[in-house]
């Protein structure tokens, strides 16, 4: 083991952790005011640098008993994490954050050096160590804004509902390490089935879940999200949303298809099976249907947006359940496809805010008006959400829901069937949401004629909006290498 | 790819409109226009270029471009008589609605960009023989009809709008539920209908998967009792909506239902086809009586809209070529003569005289005050109600002729339908136009002097709109010939003879 070696692999955290503290560096000299536009162009710098050296170590390595792990599919994911969390550093740039705004940048980056942790780990310890680097950075954004009650109330809700769950996961790390005497994956993939079926292991299993659940927000773990993403700074949320939503579903779906891949179970109508499986289902479903009946009471968008990410939460578990590699491959789609939608759809929200002081639906009226390019991206994001085609989301839910029940079918009446019912259904219901919101931008009167200045971020939020539309269109660009990457990464894991 | 230039000058037309500078919004109208009649030439090019000898294949004008390698998806475009009169269809209706929609003043980019997004989606469904790509040509046209109903629409557009939109999503639900479902059975290498036909899904499969398919296509095509939102959507929207939407965006539901989920699933088909057949007997006598009760002139239109859907799909169950054929010209019809009867009711009449009120209606003279809202009025009930010369006559009677073959029990009910549709049509025709006059000076505020005249873009469109169900009226062959002959198509002759000879 050459530290050189372990240097290279790591070079995009390491990257990021000397721009964090140059950043803070920066923030130490006092004008911090001054200094803003510098220190968020040194973060895009950090960030652009350390996508850079992602690719020029093309080589692929497992190192520290799976501790650091990088193949194609990491590499994918980092370079999703990684770009989520850099537009979040643009949304941030005219963001009502006011105060230590270095420190603010920094914990950005500390967030996403967690996040890319978690892409590249395959032991359980290191599992929880990113994730609460990942954490802790985001609790404190999220109460960074002090002169707002909502935010503080919702940076301790998220810190506590946080902490106990972390507890969880951890609980149930241990049991899974009591049981096999092993924290890394793969050496959990060949445990025998006598283990596997183990009762403590299925405790173990139960607890993991329970703390991922909590990060993902999957009812009946949801109760942080609705009040992170209304009381949060809006850039916060979104990170929250789109780059931790990436991590989460990428690191949950390592660890049910390798960890605890021999102890599935099987959640098929009226053949249940102890296992995740069973679990994930149940979870899927209570997702679906309380985030998408929720969301229909909302006035508030960022609230909304909350309820429809526990919604999507729940089609995604539901695309686990396949536990195939083309659903899965369909999940990893699905999650980035959804993460650039969703950082889409709070940038629109972060300038509404910034020009009419609210993010309550009467404040979206008439936005057609005020910025039309805005108001043409807010409907791109908010179909694409809703699984209208030809945008991204639509292709990226028929996937899962197509490859979920091929994984499931026999003969006549594919087992899942109940599943991926109930989602088309709830997700019938939820154009109705994204049509209330988009008929105040559409369809209700403005309330003042004058138009938005146009917005810095605005470009950034064009170019989703196209990339959005444009993956809808050519769904291969992004499911082909994905495709590729799963299935090396599967022939990585030399199954019998 | 003359094929797809129907639909990319569509798109391509709503693209430019939605660039055009602010200064020349009212431009668009002509951009609209402009690309409307290319749609339509290119349609009716590939119509007449339809190679109809005797060896000639079927299905002509294949492009076929792999898309989506994992789900083995492909862009796969093709069109048999059925597709290519629809699609005529279409191009007829879109420079009719751009015409009839010519005073819209209000964000008319906007407008003329979701109306002409529309238009592209339906084009695109009636030529995808891939059924994912049918799919995203079929959901297209849903957001944008939320849109022109709930910004530009009248009576009581939000509601009409999200009822409508609620109800073809529900549809949808259940159509996307029926292809992943198909997708995970035949075990996921195509989505390619010439390839899925040939397979033989599991009856069991076919049992629930037909009716719940049929169902999500039906739905958007008004059937019985979830026709609900056909009224109460068209209505509500604007007067070039409301002829999209009954000329062709329910051709939509007939077209697919007809094309994917009777041809996908005979032995469902088989199972089920007495059900359908009653449930669009339903729907015609339903739609008839309804219709005859009505005070407002728009919500008889919509009804009758029920009413001549109930036609199509039961034209459709009869599995003989007579019927099917019939169920194919009575879209193209409806298509002609219901946009027509919006046209006049939405634009002519309810834009001048503010009131849709048949009483009302009745008291201002329109048979003087507008001769040519009432003349175009005249006719459209005359061709809609069915009598020969028009379009109507020959597909409704064709398929009453196809009735009689399969269900002849259910030719009474229908029969009594076809009575109460001349009924309903003559009714309304009579009050609001022709009604006569109480004794006593004529209101002097509603007189006819204050009507603005009609416009010279209303009267080119529905001029086009009285020849083609008169053109079609006085030589159907050029329509039924292309249309008897897709029934012959191995895709169709299947269903044909196994289900229908049973």
């Amino acid at each position: 083991m050459i530290y050189l070696h372990l240097l290279k692999l790591l070079a995009p955290e390491a990257i990021l952790v000397v721009t964090a503290i140059l950043v803070l560096g920066l923030g130490l000299s006092g004008s911090s005011g001054r200094l803003r536009p510098l220190m968020t162009r040194l973060t895009l710098l950090g960030g652009l640098i350390a996508a850079w050296v992602l690719f020029i170590y093309p080589e692929d390595a497992c190192v520290l008993n799976g501790m650091v792990v990088l193949d194609p599919l990491g590499r994918i994911f980092k370079l999703a994490i990684l770009v989520l969390s850099m537009i979040t550093v643009i949304l941030s740039a005219a963001s009502p954050v006011r105060r230590h705004f270095a420190e603010y940048l920094a914990l950005i980056l500390f967030a996403t050096v967690g996040m890319l942790l978690l892409a590249g780990t395959e032991e359980l310890l290191m599992i929880f160590i990113a994730l609460e680097l990942t954490s802790i950075s985001l609790y404190v954004l999220t109460a960074y804004l002090k002169e707002s009650s909502a935010s503080a109330e919702a940076g301790l809700k998220y810190f506590l509902i946080g902490g106990v769950s972390a507890a969880f996961l951890l609980f149930g790390l241990s049991l899974v390490y009591g049981v096999e005497g092993t924290t890394n994956l793969r050496a959990l993939l060949a445990i025998s089935p006598a283990q596997a079926t183990d009762p403590l292991m299925l405790a173990g299993i139960v607890l993991t879940l329970a703390g991922f659940g909590f990060k993902v927000a999957a009812v009946p773990f949801h109760l942080w999200a609705p009040d992170v993403y209304e009381g949060a700074p809006t850039p916060t949320a979104a990170l929250v949303a789109s780059g931790s939503k990436v991590a989460g579903f990428f690191i949950l779906a390592k660890m049910l298809a390798i960890g605890f891949g021999a102890s599935a179970g099987m959640a098929a109508w009226s053949q249940f099976r102890p296992g995740w499986l069973p679990l994930l289902a149940v979870m899927a479903a209570l997702s679906i249907v309380l985030g998408n009946l929720a969301a229909l009471a909302q006035s508030n968008v960022k609230r909304l947006l909350a309820y429809s990410a526990i919604a999507h939460s729940g089609y995604m578990l539901l695309g686990l359940t396949s536990a195939t590699e083309a659903g899965f491959t369909a999940v990893f789609f699905y999650v980035i496809v959804y993460a650039l939608t969703t950082i889409g759809a709070f940038g629109v929200v972060e300038v509404v805010e910034r020009r009419r002081g609210g993010s309550q639906l009467q404040d979206f009226d008439g936005l057609y008006k005020a910025a039309p390019v805005l108001a043409i991206c807010m409907l791109v994001f908010l179909i694409s959400l809703a699984g209208i085609p030809p945008l991204a989301g639509f292709f990226g839910k028929f996937y899962m829901f197509a490859e979920t029940l091929a994984a499931s079918g026999e003969g006549s009446n594919p087992g899942m069937l109940w599943l991926v019912g109930l989602a088309i259904a709830m997700n019938a219901v939820s154009l109705y949401y994204y049509l209330i919101v988009l008929k105040h931008v559409f369809v209700a009167k403005p309330v003042d004629d004058e138009p938005c200045k146009s917005a810095a971020c605005t470009p950034v939020i064009v170019v989703l909006a196209l990339v959005i539309l444009l993956l809808g269109l050519f769904p291969d660009a992004l499911l082909e290498p994905l495709r590729a990457a799963v299935s090396f990464y599967t022939a990585s894991l030399n199954l019998p | 790819m003359i094929l797809n230039a129907t639909f990319l000058s569509a798109f391509l037309g709503a693209a430019l409109v939605l660039l055009l500078p602010e200064r020349f919004a009212r431009a668009s109208r002509w951009i609209a226009l402009l690309a409307a009649m290319a749609g339509f030439g290119f349609a009716l090019k590939a119509f007449a270029g339809y190679d109809q000898s005797a060896g000639a294949p079927h299905f002509q004008y294949a492009t076929q471009i792999p898309w989506v390698r994992a789900l083995g998806i492909s862009f796969f475009t093709q069109a048999d008589g059925i597709s290519l009169v629809l699609m005529v269809l279409t191009g007829i209706t879109a420079i009719a609605g751009v015409l009839f929609s010519w005073n819209v003043t209000q964000r008319p980019r906007a407008f003329f960009a979701f109306f002409l997004t529309i238009i592209g989606g339906v084009y695109g469904v009636f030529q995808s023989f891939d059924l994912f790509l049918l799919f995203v040509f079929y959901e297209i046209v849903i957001v944008p009809k939320y849109f022109l109903i709930a910004a530009w629409g009248s009576t009581n557009r939000e509601y009409g709008a999200m009822k409508l939109t609620v109800f073809s999503v529900a549809g949808s639900a259940l159509v996307l539920l029926v292809l992943a479902a198909t997708y995970a059975v035949s075990g996921g290498q195509s989505f390619d209908l010439m390839v899925l036909t040939t397979l033989a899904f599991p009856a069991s499969f076919q049992a629930w998967a037909f009716p719940v398919l049929f169902l999500g296509f039906a739905v958007l095509a008004g059937i019985w009792p979830f026709h609900v939102w056909a009224p109460t959507g068209h209505v509500a929207a604007p007067t070039a909506v409301s002829m999209l939407l009954a000329g062709v965006v329910m051709k939509l539901g007939s077209y697919s239902a007809l094309r994917v989920a009777m041809t996908l699933f005979p032995q469902g088909l088989d199972q089920w086809r007495m059900v359908v057949a009653v449930l669009a007997t339903i729907s015609i006598l339903y739609g008839a009586l309804v219709a005859l009760a009505q005070k407002d002139l728009k919500f008889v239109v919509g009804y009758s809209s029920v009413n001549h859907m109930g036609f199509v799909l039961l034209g459709l169950v009869t599995l003989n070529t007579v019927g099917l054929s019939g169920a194919v010209l009575q879209m193209f019809s409806h298509g002609i003569i219901g946009g027509l009867l919006f046209a006049v009711v939405g634009r002519m009449i309810y834009d001048r005289t503010h009131t849709r009120d048949i009483a009302t209606l009745g008291t201002m003279e329109l048979s003087k005050a507008l001769p040519f809202a009432a003349f175009t009025f005249t006719v459209a009930s005359v061709a809609s109600m069915g009598l020969p010369g028009f379009s109507g006559f020959i597909s409704e009677f064709t398929i009453l002729t196809g009735t009689w073959k399969s269900f002849p029990i259910l030719l009474i009910p229908a029969g009594i339908g076809v009575v109460v549709t001349v009924a309903f049509t003559l009714r309304a025709l009579q009050r609001s136009f022709f009604a006569p006059q109480e004794s006593g000076p004529p209101d002097r505020s509603t007189h006819h002097e204050d009507f603005e005249p009609i416009t010279f873009p209303e009267r080119l469109g529905a001029c086009l709109l009285i020849l083609a169900t008169l053109g079609v009226g006085l030589y159907p062959k050029v329509l039924l010939d292309p249309i008897v002959r897709s029934f012959d198509s191995p895709l169709m002759h299947q269903l044909i003879r196994e289900v229908a000879s049973k």
